[in-house]
């Protein structure tokens, strides 16, 4: 039946007080939207004698010279994509395994102080990632990690050649350290979301632990791939742990052992004392690339997160 | 594969098994090499910073290069006057922005909103600090505490409102019932009844959003920029904790590596009591007496 | 129980015959007409048309899931907070139109008590009790102390509580909550008052005190109420509505009701033959 064949509608009058009060919310929650347009207006237009000038040659131009006025994101951009996926390969599988230890193996009344301790490393400042980095981290990659692998994987070209210590490799693995609580915590939510009945049903045919939590993984990847995706974001934009330890050098080399700058470091290394203003158009520039790149990213992984975590 | 032909296979069972303790093993071994950065960050910055941590440091100014000892007195006044200005900018948006989604959850406005939020959660802080620059810096023509305290706010935000928005969502829909039916307003009873319960949860997201903030310093590099000198009002430079350890973290001399890792341990140690506190106040939240 | 059944004799013959003494309209407390309520489109209650006099209590009885609590929802306005729900048809509150009040000023002649007790957690016992005039705005402390105290009395509570009326109310047992509750709701001075399935939470003997509350209430206020049990239907009504499948079967006076019902269905229900 149609509603409206059911006569007058009763509709309740607000009183001017909600009407007030709920405008003055909506308001700011509209404050909140246009913060994030304004954010990309403001850079869009910000970047835009970047823009005129070098077009799209920008983002495959190597050339990023002050002095004469010529810029190229390229090298950032290379610089970001491989050490924030060198991080998502290294952190992904022990994110997961943290997550399935959380979850299914580690005991209740351990558990609640385990998980307060990962989560404590999300929220650890990124500038004491990168101190430590610097003088803890990187002293030990060079003593140890990049000798072993230049040892027996040498012969791969990744491994190969000059150790400095700070590096691409270096940053790609305290980007990983960073991006593990995230990754885990999201994987964990989807795991929960996974009805119990199903491991159930697996038990009772008789498969191991592992292969029923490998069934509930596969359920889940959807959600997973959520949070890696979300972690990937994470890893992009991440600024001062990676300025510190990524050695800061614009080159593209086939060694992870070499030195190498990120979209986000070179902004933070450059903007403040940058001179002509074509210069700070350019980081602008990258940093609008960087707004893009994290925006797809975060609203694809939304995407893919809520679609799991919905269902249950 | 059924259960039947399992059994009948005792090699194939055997080889599962042994799957099986090695995926659990490698599961606790991931947990262990997760949680070891963070024993080391945390006891290494623990052990170099109190060493250095004295009245001076919380004290004195910094002393010129090459003179021994001063302190970061500006720098943690900075940080506190820039967490008070993103605060009046983060605290509102944000309880205003989550009760929108949280109770007039109607809408496709509200949609748009909670995406949004988790989207703004993701971008950047380098890019809010970017954006800071354009709409203050530039206007006013030179860096200022007011620039930096504006992109603190912003990345106050999200924190802020998702938290808002999941602690309204836990007060039980009974008791706005039981208050609008006693002829009290709808927003009357978001306020005081609705707001009210959750308010612990909330004022934990708080602390949340400002222990984030404090550690906050990639957008504050040419908002705030730093300052060696006291400074108070908030249209000139100003000193952040963060930036102050950024700034002696890669200079070459071991006494401002030393005040450093104090910094830094002061950082660690706010975050740890904060982070400590919401799990207290959220685990109590709610159990039992609704 | 004696009690209870002489008085409702002295009602009975009052009912269902208003619209034929049209002078007595004015003794309806609440009456509606084709009052349909809608959840993304389907109805939930469809064009129920009843008259309820005041000073009287009304039971609604059915299955669960035939649009009881949805009814007496629609009559304090508590669907606006349900974003998909509609209402059409007319409702009157003393003979006046419904619309022609706010929903706030409409819940304050028309209170209600819900089936889990729900005190504000936040407030102490006696806050709760005054909670509806302190929210609006009533502070005068030596008449809330009074109108605290009163209510409490009206609503059994006060010697149980009187020694601790500033501990938190969930303290309190889930019989003393309702209670409160009750307490609550009429001190905001109703005069209708709605309760859906107040008991329904709560053990044997709480539940004889609400119903001997609801006995006394019928002086002052007019009441309807929700409930599944039949038993408490014929215990404290006057009259009873039975509803299916969102519509109303039957109204008819419940001694009636429960022993020669009019309708085929209702006796069927109320022998227990489905429900």
């Amino acid at each position: 039946m149609d509603a409206l064949d059911s006569g007058k509608e009763i509709k309740s009058k607000k009183k001017a007080g909600d009407i007030i009060f709920e405008n003055i919310t909506l308001l700011f929650a509209l404050i909140l939207v246009g913060l994030v347009v304004f954010i990309a207006i403001e850079m869009f237009l910000d970047s835009s004698q970047s823009r005129s000038k070098f077009g799209f040659g920008f983002i495959f131009s190597q050339n990023w010279d002050p002095v004469k006025e010529e810029f190229g994101a390229l090298t950032f951009i290379y610089g970001t994509i491989v050490s924030s996926l060198l991080a998502l390969l290294i952190s992904l599988p022990v994110s997961i395994g943290v997550a399935v230890f959380l979850s299914e193996i580690i005991h209740k009344s351990l558990r609640t102080s385990i998980s307060f301790l990962i989560e404590i490393l999300a929220a650890i400042p990124s500038i004491i990632y990168g101190f430590w980095g610097i003088f803890v981290f990187a002293p030990f990659m060079r003593s140890t990690v990049q000798p072993f692998l230049n040892t027996y994987f040498g012969f791969l070209p990744f491994f190969k050649g000059q150790i400095y210590g700070t590096g691409l490799l270096t940053a790609s693995v305290i980007l990983a350290i960073m991006i593990t609580p995230i990754i885990s915590s999201i994987t964990r939510d989807v795991l929960k979301a996974i009805p119990v009945s199903q491991r159930e049903a697996a038990y009772a045919l008789g498969a191991t632990k592992w292969e029923a939590i490998k069934m509930a993984l596969l359920n889940a990847r959807s959600g997973i791939l959520g949070g890696s995706v979300l972690g990937l974001g994470r890893a992009i934009g991440e600024t001062m742990a990676v300025t510190m330890v990524i050695g800061n050098k614009a080159q593209i080399k086939e060694s992870l052992f070499e030195p190498a700058y990120s979209m986000a470091s070179v902004i933070a290394n450059e903007f403040a004392e940058a001179s002509g203003s074509i210069h700070i158009s350019s980081l602008i520039e990258i940093g609008l690339i960087l707004f893009g790149v994290t925006f797809i990213i975060n609203s694809l992984a939304r995407v893919l997160i809520y679609s799991v975590t919905r269902k249950a | 594969m059924t259960t039947s032909s399992i059994l009948k296979n005792p090699s194939n069972l055997r080889r599962r098994k042994i799957t099986n303790s090695v995926m659990l093993m490698l599961c606790i071994l991931a947990a262990i090499i997760t949680i070891l950065p963070l024993l080391y960050i945390f006891f290494y910055t623990t052990q170099s910073g109190v060493s250095s941590l004295n009245i001076d440091f919380f004290t004195q100014l910094p002393k010129p290069v090459g003179e021994e000892g001063g302190g970061m007195a500006n720098a943690i006044a900075g940080s506190a006057i820039l967490i008070g200005i993103g605060a009046m900018i983060g605290i509102p948006v944000g309880i205003l922005s989550g009760i929108y989604i949280s109770e007039y959850s109607k809408s496709f406005i509200s949609t748009i909103v909670k995406f949004i939020t988790d989207v703004l959660s993701g971008v950047p802080s380098i890019i809010v600090g970017i954006f800071a620059y354009g709409i203050i810096v530039i206007p006013m023509q030179r860096f200022s505490a007011l620039a930096g305290g504006f992109a603190l706010g912003i990345l106050m935000i999200p924190t802020i409102t998702k938290i808002t928005e999941e602690m309204l969502k836990l007060v039980p829909q009974s008791l706005r019932e039981a208050s609008l039916a006693l002829g009290v307003s709808r927003w009357k009873t978001t306020l005081k009844i609705v707001l009210k319960t959750a308010s612990s949860g909330i004022v934990t997201g708080v602390l949340l959003a400002i222990a984030r903030a404090a550690g906050e310093t990639a957008p504050l590099l040419f908002t705030s920029f730093g300052n060696s000198f006291w400074q108070t009002s908030i249209d000139e430079p100003m000193a952040a904790l963060p930036l102050q350890i950024f700034a002696y973290a890669i200079s070459p001399y071991d006494d401002w590596h030393r005040q450093a890792w104090a910094g830094a341990f002061v950082l660690i140690f706010l975050v740890f009591v904060v982070n400590l506190i919401v799990r207290i106040v959220t685990r109590n939240k709610f159990s039992g007496n609704l | 129980m004696m009690d209870i059944e002489i008085l409702k004799e002295g009602v009975f013959d009052e009912a269902d015959d208003s619209e034929k003494n049209p002078e007595k309209e004015y003794k309806n407390a609440v009456s509606t007409k084709d009052l349909s309520v809608y959840f993304n489109k389907r109805a939930a209650i469809d064009k129920i048309s009843l008259k309820i006099k005041k000073n009287t209590v009304t039971a609604i009885i059915g299955p669960s899931g035939c649009g009881k609590s949805t009814f007496l929802r629609s009559l304090n306005l508590m669907h606006d907070l349900v974003p998909k729900a509609r209402v059409f048809g007319e409702i009157f509150i003393h003979n006046e139109d419904i619309n022609n009040f706010n929903a706030v000023d409409i819940r304050k002649k028309v209170g209600m008590v819900f089936q889990k007790p729900n005190p504000f957690p936040t407030m102490s016992i006696y806050d709760n009790v005054v909670a509806g005039l302190k929210l609006n705005g009533y502070h005068k402390k030596s008449e809330l102390d009074e109108i605290a105290e009163k209510n409490l009395k009206y609503s059994g509570l006060w010697e149980e509580v009187k020694d601790r009326l500033k501990t938190p109310a969930v303290s309190l047992s889930g019989g003393q909550q309702q209670r409160l509750c009750i307490a609550r709701t009429i001190a905001v001075k109703p005069e209708i008052i709605l309760m859906d399935e107040p008991s329904s939470a709560l053990d044997p003997i709480s539940t004889s005190k609400i119903e001997e509350l609801i006995y006394h209430f019928r002086e002052y206020y007019t009441i309807i109420i929700v409930t599944h049990n039949m038993q408490q239907a014929a215990r404290v009504s006057d009259q009873t509505a039975f509803l299916y499948l969102g519509k109303l079967i039957e109204f008819s006076k419940t001694r009636r009701m429960f022993t020669n019902p009019k309708e085929k269905l209702t006796e069927e229900y109320v022998t227990g033959k489905f429900g």
